[in-house]
């Protein structure tokens, strides 16, 4: 099902962050944030891909699934982080990973529970649903005292390191990717083609487009983990509709339903936004004139790969 | 509808992705192994002081001005010689006003332009966001305006220049009970704004523990322009006067609202309704409004008088609290680099930590003990379309 | 019950300036199926344009006919403001997915909002304070108060909503908007030129806008370069409660959601207030997906 290839490539990644991790010490402070930032936004960018890009639905509540993630991984370090003291490791390899997975499975249940009801809905409606949705969980946070409500969660632990954000990357892409190379999987893109024939077919397309949701929204749970962990700050102010656009911008620039294509642009947008910083307040001018001139010259995306030809079929 | 119908959807190249994430992450591990930069100070090389705010976004407008307040100082201090024979340089910073984007920019201000000290936020949110950062790092940082307690308990190396919210709005409780014989009244809160919840409940204890009531309490969304659901909920509570603290892009609106239901009773606020724009916007309806201020223009001192045309001079329009409170920031921490006659950050930090009766513009500054400045405030009120003086409160 | 009756004002004439944005998404929708998110920068440009209007006459007194004099120039502006935007980013689109078009939309909405920002080349991002555009009066009905600002509003938009079914009902290029909307390609084979009706609903629809961007601002006098976000999707929302594409139906929905927030924010839940206005758009998408004047397509194989 899974070509072994993919399963050694994945340890192979694993391998490298981790040894990237250990020397993590010696890049200085801001590139390293920019890299994590990167590598959050591949996860972002290449479970939103999962949903936008393979079953042709759209999503435009990336940034409230995350902020889910975010807030529950946050919570659950925090508090239990005082009743381990001292023990340091035992946090950061062991309750860590355990709250990012935490966040990824109640992100992923309020994924069903948005999901299931609204995904008979089609495109653009689709999208603003998942749009309410979003603005949705930022009002409900704003109004969560036990969380912080405006003012914000403070005193999370800076746990996130290259090894966990690009572990999670690597993991994420191989979910993704040997989701879709799996019997299974090849409905995701029949559904994705053609709904209508899909169903014709007997494939349960609604079936389908869940599982698209409920894996996306965990992964996008994750993310959000490992940016609380990375920023020690949270305010549900910056998991607004902009986040969300930022991610969609991610995918479809990188040509969706594109594995490769998506995650390079996840790297080019977040470095692109701190390169533009030598602009000063130009650089929000420069980025959008530079996102239209990419849609109206390049709308499939800046990266189509030359295909290779397949050697079976 | 078919997305990309010309190409299979899934090719041999997607097992190459991962290959692609492993140069990637090679790309930055060699981006990021580059040898440091040297930060020697030879003669001449300027001091660097960073600054990080919200110079486009919603905030822009509170932002900008307390850059130009920065910039200005840098640039009197400079042509006055700089400090230990170095010129300063401001390297400032945006965060959009969003959240999240101030812990990334000041990790550049730290490690990659090595500042000595660092001009935070005027909004406390992103301080609290900085802060740890810089308390982790060594380097002082000094917000001119954030306001909430919280930001300073972070550690010993952050400082504020400013009054706290415990400060204003105990004084503003303490005013409308006893200088205004308020009773009964009612709080129209910005529920995303930590800095307008904070006061209201400073307020509250104060206001409760003197005798009042608070017998309605409203909230509205930040960026919000219509009030006047919540305006009629509280006339129908029946308040003699409403605590609305915000910034002045809503406070003009709320009072213009509050006249326009003919509410015509004292409307307090907090320190962010200083600007022009508040009686620009709301008009006639600001009359009756009073809130504290840092430092007060009409006050007729020489130095706030020169100061106001300087700054005039050099960017065309009259300075806001905020400005002020960034050039005192600069000021002070020129005058704690003289005294420690070195640019580490540490002694910066103790000389800071130190200051006493600093002569700035918005009054004399004495950092206590939790490195909150203890200073007078203003109260002013509306009367006739122009700010009046009408008490002071000491600390 | 005063309070009652007072809060049925005040969220009228909330509704109606979102039922007056509305009409311009509803209309692009209906004849492109796309989401114009630059519409609610139109919107902000609007009350700009009417506040450099008002800055270079220099009335001395808010007049009536002043006041309709910068309306209408306002409005023509929006119109050519609109109409340029479709030319030079949607046009290359046309037959490209929704997709591609959404996100230059996106594009050109973030655009306009960081150059109207800038400095230099913008208005600067500090609120700037809104001249009386027509002479204003305070009404006083018992306990009841309004001001004649308040009640423009809902009259303007009437009139409005009553010129725009008229174009599209009675008149030739109406038909042809209609024809459009219900099948391009049919459209064109039938002699219609696709691309001056698009025009023509950019035009039209953005007009909408500008003259919401005025009324606004002349509600709320205060204007700032961000202002249109929270509005636009407001209206974007009141669009497909009421049935997206179809011209009452926004108007309802416009009014619709004025109340539901007005109600709202008077009570203890007002915090909550922008996630029920969503919770109901979901509500009745998922009940009546089509919105409530708006008629179900069914696919067809």
């Amino acid at each position: 099902m899974v070509p072994p290839k993919s399963q050694r490539l994945l340890i192979a990644t694993l391998a490298i962050a981790a040894l990237i991790s250990a020397f993590s010490g010696r890049i200085d402070a801001y590139l390293l944030d920019v890299a994590l930032g990167a590598g959050i936004s591949i996860v972002l960018a290449s479970s939103l891909n999962l949903i936008n890009g393979f079953t042709g639905q759209f999503s435009l509540g990336h940034a409230g699934f995350m902020a889910v993630g975010a807030y529950a991984s946050a919570m659950l370090t925090t508090t239990l982080a005082p009743k381990l003291m001292g023990q340091t490791e035992l946090l950061q390899w062991v309750v860590f990973p355990l709250s990012l997975v935490a966040g990824g499975l109640l992100s992923a249940l309020v994924g069903v529970a948005v999901g299931a009801p609204s995904l008979r809905l089609k495109g653009d409606y689709l999208a603003i649903v998942t749009l309410g949705f979003g603005e949705i969980i930022k009002v409900i946070l704003q109004n969560l005292d036990a969380v912080g409500g405006a003012r914000g969660l403070t005193g999370i632990h800076t746990h996130t390191s290259l090894f966990w954000v690009f572990g999670s990357a690597a993991v994420t892409v191989y979910v993704v990717w040997s989701l879709l190379n799996s019997t299974f999987g090849r409905g995701f893109v029949a559904v994705a083609d053609d709904e209508v024939a899909a169903e014709a077919m007997g494939l349960n397309s609604t079936h389908y487009k869940i599982t698209a949701f409920v894996v996306g929204s965990f992964f996008a749970g994750v993310a959000g983990g490992l940016y609380a962990h990375l920023k020690g700050y949270l305010n549900p102010s910056g998991f607004s509709f902009d986040k969300s656009i930022e991610i969609v911008v991610m995918v479809i620039l990188g040509g969706m339903g594109r594995h490769s294509g998506v995650i390079v642009a996840a790297v080019l947008l977040t470095a692109l936004t701190e390169v533009l910083r030598s602009f000063g307040n130009y650089r929000m001018i420069v980025y959008s004139v530079l996102l239209i001139i990419l849609m109206l010259t390049r709308p499939q995306g800046l990266f189509i790969w030359p295909l290779k030809k397949r050697k079976s079929t | 509808m078919p997305l990309h119908p010309k190409e299979p959807l899934l090719t041999d190249s997607t097992s190459s992705s991962l290959l692609f994430f492993a140069l990637i992450t090679g790309v930055f591990v060699l981006m990021g192994c580059r040898p440091e930069v040297p930060n020697s100070s030879t003669k001449m090389e300027p001091i660097l002081i960073g600054f990080f705010g919200a110079l486009t976004g919603n905030a822009a407008g509170l932002g900008q001005y307390t850059e130009m307040g920065a910039t200005l100082a840098v640039e009197e201090i400079n042509a006055s010689g700089g400090v230990l024979g170095h010129p300063l340089e401001l390297r400032r910073e945006d965060n959009r006003s969003l959240a999240g984007e101030s812990a990334t920019i000041v990790k550049k201000l730290l490690s990659r332009d090595q500042v000595v000290a660092i001009v935070g936020d005027a909004n406390s949110g992103r301080c609290l966001e900085a802060g740890p950062l810089c308390q982790a790092a060594g380097i002082p940082m000094i917000s001119p305006a954030a306001t909430l307690p919280q930001v300073t308990e972070i550690g010993d190396f952050i400082f504020r220049v400013c009054f706290t919210d415990p400060f204003q709005g105990k004084l503003m409780a303490e005013f409308a009970r006893k200088n205004l014989s308020l009773k009964r009244i009612g709080f129209l809160v910005d529920a995303t704004s930590p800095y307008s919840l904070g006061l209201a409940d400073v307020f509250r204890d104060r206001f409760t523990a003197e005798g009042g009531l608070v017998i309605g309490e409203q909230r509205y969304n930040g960026g919000d322009k219509d009030f006047r659901a919540q305006l009629t909920a509280l006339k129908a509570d029946g308040v003699e006067a409403i605590f609305a603290p915000r910034y002045y892009h809503s406070g003009g609106l709320i009072l213009r609202q509050a006249r326009e239901l003919a509410l015509t009773f004292p409307m307090l606020g907090g320190d962010g309704w200083e600007a022009p724009e508040l009686i620009d916007v709301g008009g006639s309806a600001a009359d009756g409004a009073y809130f504290p201020v840092h430092f007060f223009a009409e006050t007729p001192t020489p130095a706030t008088r020169d100061f106001l045309d300087r700054f005039h001079r050099r960017f065309g329009k009259f300075p806001t609290g905020v400005s002020a409170l960034a050039f005192d920031t600069l000021q002070m921490i020129g005058d704690a680099l003289r005294r420690s006659n070195s640019i580490r950050p540490k002694s910066i930090r103790d000389e800071l930590a130190v200051t006493r009766d600093f002569p700035g513009i918005t009054g004399l500054i004495t950092m206590d003990s939790h490195h909150n400045a203890q200073k007078s405030a203003v109260i002013v009120g509306v009367k006739a379309g122009s700010f009046q003086f009408v008490s002071v409160i000491e600390p | 019950m005063t309070e009652f009756l007072q809060q049925l004002l005040n969220g009228i004439s909330l509704g109606a300036i979102y039922a007056l944005i509305a009409l311009g998404y509803t209309m692009v929708y209906g004849v492109l199926r796309f989401i114009n998110f630059a519409h609610s920068d139109v919107f902000m440009i609007g009350s700009y344009v009417g506040w450099f209007a008002l800055q270079r006459f220099q009335f001395q007194q808010p007049s009536f006919l002043g006041g309709i004099t910068v309306l209408t120039l306002d409005m023509a502006v929006c119109a050519l403001l609109g109409v340029l935007i479709e030319k030079l980013a949607y046009k290359p689109l046309r037959n490209r997915s929704t997709l591609t078009v959404l996100i230059t939309a996106i594009g050109v909405s973030l655009l306009i909002q960081n150059l109207a920002q800038n400095q230099k080349f913008g208005f600067g991002p500090n609120p700037k304070a809104f001249p009386p555009l027509f002479p204003s009066k305070q009404l006083q009905f018992g306990d009841l108060t309004l001001s004649t600002n308040q009640l423009a509003v809902p009259i303007v938009t009437l009139g409005l909503l009553a010129i725009l079914y008229w174009i599209v009902h009675c008149t030739r290029t109406g038909t042809a908007m209609r024809a459009l909307s219900f099948n391009a390609t049919a459209a064109s084979l039938v002699g219609i030129n696709n691309d001056r009706i698009i025009s023509f609903t950019f035009a039209l629809g953005s007009s909408l806008a500008g003259a919401g961007g005025v009324l606004y601002a002349m509600n709320y006098p205060s204007i700032d370069p961000l202002m249109g976000t929270m509005p636009g999707l407001k209206a974007f929302v009141a669009a497909v409660l009421g049935g997206i594409g179809n011209l009452p139906g926004a108007a309802l929905g416009g009014v619709l959601i004025g109340l539901v927030e007005t109600f709202v924010s008077g009570t203890r839940l007002s915090t909550f207030r922008d996630a029920i206005a969503f919770a109901i758009l979901i509500a009745i998408l998922l009940f009546r997906p089509a919105g409530l004047l708006g008629k179900l397509k069914v696919e067809k194989v």
